[in-house]
């Protein structure tokens, strides 16, 4: 199966892999997935205090080349998002953006829930209560 | 000079080797006549060649030429075989007993015979890909009609000890079927010392043409038959209907001589070639061989790199043409059955190469393996969130994983 040439970029020079310090609070952590299903991404980000701005955002995969490119460009979408606009990050625009073929949408669908995660992560850890996700997808 | 990509999947397939390429040439435009046709010279050539090619390829496993059924490939082998005998001695029995970890080929004829009212026994392997004897022993059963058991995995590369389950199937009145399509001209096989009734093999997996195989059918002690399962002009003693494809037959025959002739030096060479392939990717920490390295064939070797994911990994070492066990682009996303079925956390079947060395592999060819694999692990785990968990001495089992 061919890569588009933005999977094989994001893969070749991934954006923002790294590590935050999980026990900050203005820091969130998103980790999905199970080894056993072959993909675990694990995405953080960081909060701005003031202006509620996501201000830095990091990623480990271990995964595909989709799965890298995915949470590869989710990080970079997320920083300098509000995190109210980071929830409106749709699994779908990855998807398009970078032309993942069918079978690797589950690819995207999990950078999804890696944000979405994370950004409940800072939620609670910030007195409020995480979001209800009202898409399904397991 | 090194010509990249380089190819070690030839587990997969063999390139031919010229030399089989120059036999086959005439038989395409000069010699192009139908070996059944005996009226004339053109059918008598073809014939002639035919039969050249059945004494070569009878001879690399020690059968007789007529004993040679010429298929389309080893999945057609393996159906004649396992659905052929089925059909022809279900009046005698109905048992069969074949091991999970065999291809698809034999497993999905199983399955298909089991719908016709077969009993399969599917034998569990221990974590190193092998059976015991004692193990097919315990499954027979009085209604017992065909053990089918693969000579050399395609996976993994283990060898079956099939000798000794040869010689308790012989001494049971059992058929013995193998599935010989990775061993064939690799190893010495032979189907008199190892008391194999059928064996499949297959031509492209030994430097020989894609679309030509064979099924070894025994002749004597005893005389084996199995139901055709085309209909047509009954060529090949009636087993298998359909024009010959001389060209294709003169290439597995000289493929075969081929490999009976340098086997034995071919085999030194890759030997070590896939010793040292081994013994360098095995410096990298957490890196396993996967099955049995004691009884395996000597061109396979699958590793796996724990905490990396072995399509991502693919990827990274886009020039190099290797396989893996992961199954990231499956709608399952379950990893090879052949890992699982040793054992393997998945974590670990998902993160497996197997490396497949020829007849072409060259010293030049497997450092630039052995270099670019080490980078591409090592590039990718510092990407892993599991392979930070493992440096924080995270146990992955403790982990509540979201499943998907």
């Amino acid at each position: 199966m061919a890569y588009s040439e933005k999977v094989i970029d994001h893969y070749n020079n991934p954006r923002n892999i790294g590590t935050l310090d999980k026990n900050k609070k203005e820091v969130g952590t998103g980790l999905v997935g199970a080894p056993e299903c072959g993909d675990v991404m694990r995405l953080q980000i960081e909060v701005d205090e003031v202006t509620g701005i996501i201000k830095d955002a990091k990623f480990k995969t271990f995964g595909c080349g989709s799965a890298i490119a995915s949470s590869s460009l989710a990080t970079e979408w997320l920083k300098g998002k509000s995190v109210d606009d980071a929830l409106k990050i749709d699994n779908m625009d990855i998807v398009e953006e970078l032309a993942l073929p069918p079978v690797k949408i589950h690819c995207s669908v999990l950078a999804e829930d890696a944000i979405k995660s994370a950004i409940n992560d800072y939620r609670v850890k910030n007195g409020l209560a995480p979001i209800e996700d009202d898409k399904k997808h397991y | 000079m090194l010509k990249l990509p380089i190819y070690l999947d030839n587990n997969a397939t063999t390139p031919m080797d010229p030399r089989v390429l120059e036999a086959m040439m005439p038989y395409f435009t000069e010699i192009f006549g139908n070996a059944a046709s005996r009226n004339h010279p053109f059918g008598w050539k073809a014939e002639e060649a035919v039969d050249y090619a059945r004494e070569q390829v009878a001879a690399l496993i020690n059968a007789d030429e007529k004993e040679i059924i010429f298929t389309s490939g080893a999945t057609e082998s393996n159906n004649l075989a396992i659905k052929g005998v089925f059909e022809m001695y279900a009046a005698k029995g109905q048992h069969i007993i074949t091991v999970e970890t065999e291809h698809k080929a034999v497993l999905d004829a199983c399955k298909h015979i089991e719908k016709l009212g077969a009993k399969v026994t599917y034998l569990k392997t221990n974590e190193q890909g092998l059976i015991t004897v004692k193990q097919v022993e315990d499954a027979l059963q009085p209604n017992t009609i065909l053990v089918s058991i693969m000579y050399a995995n395609n996976e993994i590369g283990v060898i079956q000890p099939m000798k000794e389950i040869g010689a308790l199937c012989h001494s049971k009145g059992v058929l013995f079927h193998t599935d010989a399509t990775q061993a064939v001209g690799k190893i010495m096989v032979d189907v008199i010392a190892d008391n194999i009734d059928l064996l499949s093999f297959t031509g492209h997996k030994m430097y020989g043409p894609k679309g030509v195989g064979a099924l070894y059918v025994r002749r004597k002690n005893p005389r084996v038959k199995v139901t055709a399962q085309m209909d047509g002009g009954g060529h090949e003693r009636g087993m298998r209907s359909g024009t010959l494809n001389v060209p294709g037959i003169v290439g597995f025959g000289k493929a075969c001589e081929l490999c009976k002739n340098e086997m034995q030096v071919d085999t030194e060479r890759i030997i070590k070639m896939r010793d040292r392939l081994e013994k360098e990717l095995l410096v990298l920490e957490e890196s396993y061989i996967n099955g049995s390295k004691e009884h395996r064939l000597p061109h396979v070797s699958n590793m796996s790199f724990k905490y990396v994911e072995g399509e991502g990994l693919i990827m990274g070492v886009k020039n190099i043409a290797v396989s893996s066990g992961s199954a990231c682009t499956s709608a399952s996303l379950e990893p090879s059955y052949v890992l699982k079925a040793l054992g393997l956390d998945d974590e670990l079947a998902h993160s497996s190469l197997r490396f497949g060395l020829s007849r072409f592999t060259t010293d030049e060819e497997v450092e630039y393996a052995i270099n670019h694999v080490k980078e591409a692990v090592i590039k990718l785990r510092d990407m892993s969130p599991l392979w930070e968990m493992f440096k924080e001495g995270i146990d992955l089992k403790s982990i509540q994983w979201a499943e998907h």
